[in-house]
């Protein structure tokens, strides 16, 4: 499904990936841990090409991107559409009820009828547990019900992929299990989703493979019960300790 | 009215009240059209000069930055001058205006220039991150601005805008100096045969606040409005 190809990344003279490549099956939920700074959301973006690689490729489904040439903004556009990204402070549009959050990218990107994207808007939402909450603004939520909607606006596009970032690292502790909540529900279902974050529990329990990043490389990759009880690496071992404490 | 005749002479309240008519004409027929179809232009211009401003296209930008500091950096009234007394002495019949007409033109200029420093800031001050998740649902550029980053923007620069809305008001009365017969002129007309300035004057300006008055309750009004979706 995913295919990453050599992917480096430089933010003026620092370097944050460094020729990374990544292949993802369909189906499969990966996990991205790692220090900060160590490149994992910085990677996640590229696969949303909010941030553009200078190197590599990425292939999603059938489309690839080769950013060595020139590539176009309808290109990215496009290729966008494949993936639904999840951002760490929501980032919901706020002049936009819950539902009309939702309904945005059929409506304004994929031109669909304002009754047909309500009704799908009103399933996705009844998926995310937020039915009664739909005529609401954002500011009216809870962090955990507002990063519920952020889920189910990039769900409403119909992505083959769903990319989180950190998605509850911004929540008080008691509205973390909600939003897991929704994404266990979602890789349950058998979709392909990247995850970077720090909940390990999460990780542990729904990961098919886990990748530590440091130094803008993937030091260590394999299944949850491998990479957390019997790391290899001795940075990974660092990095699993000191998250222990 | 009684309150006033109480320390007024009869002649005064006479003059008063015979004016009113004339002062009231010049509001409806030049003072307000000439406000509300500069600002309307005006607001045209200024989005499309903040557009310009942060388009990140040097030339664009180059335009924004040179037509904001000459408006800027000119006082109005020369700037109606030009228009009207400047261009129109050039022999060319295209730039020969209507007094109406080129104090539209000046105040649309100016309102543009200013504005587009508002609407620019106003822009600037929404969250990166409502550009990176309109985008991550596949939006344009130009949806993303028309969806997400104006309406935001809007409910920002409501409140400068009233202040250039209102100024505006009151800046009209300028066009008395190109001819254009609204409130203000027709206040020195009237002085001119009544030789009351102090009376004629005053009335006009208690007429320019009422109306900044009313424009104030419209603000707080659409403030509300917008408002809907923030926490207050």
């Amino acid at each position: 499904m995913i295919n990453m190809n050599n992917i480096s990344k430089q933010f003026g003279d620092l370097v944050v990936l460094k020729d990374i490549s990544l292949q993802v099956e369909q189906g499969k939920v990966v996990v991205i841990i790692g220090p900060s700074g160590s490149g994992k959301t910085t990677l996640l973006r590229c696969l949303n090409v909010l941030e553009q690689p200078e190197e590599g490729s990425i292939t999603i489904d059938q489309q690839t991107l080769k950013f060595s040439e020139k590539v176009s903004k309808k290109e990215i556009r496009e290729f966008r559409r494949q993936t639904g990204m999840v951002f760490q402070t929501y980032n919901l549009f706020p002049h936009f009820t819950a539902v009309e959050n939702v309904m945005e990218g059929p409506i304004t990107v994929q031109k669909v009828a304002k009754a047909k994207a309500r009704e799908k808007a009103v399933d996705i939402l009844t998926k995310v547990g937020l039915h009664e909450k739909m005529e609401v603004y954002p500011y009216q939520l809870s962090g955990g019900q507002q990063q519920r909607v952020g889920i189910a606006r990039a769900m409403a596009i119909d992505p083959k992929v769903m990319l989180f970032d950190e998605p509850t690292s911004a929540l008080d502790p008691e509205l973390v299990g909600e939003v897991l909540q929704v994404m266990k529900k979602l890789a349950a279902e058998g979709r392909t989703m990247v995850v970077v974050t720090h909940e390990m529990s999460f990780a542990k329990e729904v990961a098919d493979e886990v990748l530590f990043m440091d130094n803008g490389m993937i030091v260590e990759r394999g299944e949850p019960s491998v990479l957390f009880e019997h790391p290899k690496e001795e940075r990974t071992k660092q990095f699993l300790k000191l998250i222990k404490q | 009215m009684f309150l006033l005749s109480s320390f007024l002479s009869s002649e005064d309240m006479t003059i008063l009240q015979d004016s009113f008519l004339p002062l009231l004409k010049g509001v409806l027929s030049y003072t307000i059209p000439l406000t509300l179809i500069s600002f309307a232009i005006g607001l045209i211009l200024a989005i499309t000069t903040a557009l310009f401003r942060i388009s990140g296209i040097k030339v664009l930008s180059g335009i924004a930055r040179v037509y904001v500091s000459i408006i800027r950096g000119t006082p109005l009234l020369v700037q109606l001058f030009i228009v009207f007394y400047g261009l129109g002495n050039l022999g060319v019949e295209a730039l020969k205006f209507e007094p109406f007409v080129g104090a539209i033109i000046a105040f649309s200029l100016n309102t543009g220039a200013y504005a587009s420093e508002t609407i620019r800031a106003s822009i600037l001050s929404i969250e990166k991150g409502q550009w990176e998740a309109s985008s991550s649902i596949g939006m344009s550029y130009l949806q993303s601005l028309r969806r997400v980053i104006l309406p935001q923007a809007t409910r920002v620069s409501i409140p400068p805008l009233s202040n250039s809305f209102i100024g505006l008001v009151k800046e009209t009365s300028l066009a008395s100096t190109i001819l254009v017969s609204e409130m203000f002129r027709k206040a020195q007309e009237i002085v001119a045969t009544t030789y009351t300035p102090l009376l004629v004057y005053v009335e006009a300006g208690a007429i320019y606040w009422v109306i900044c008055f009313l424009l104030s309750v419209l603000q707080g009004k659409i403030e509300k409005r917008m408002n809907r979706y923030v926490k207050t």
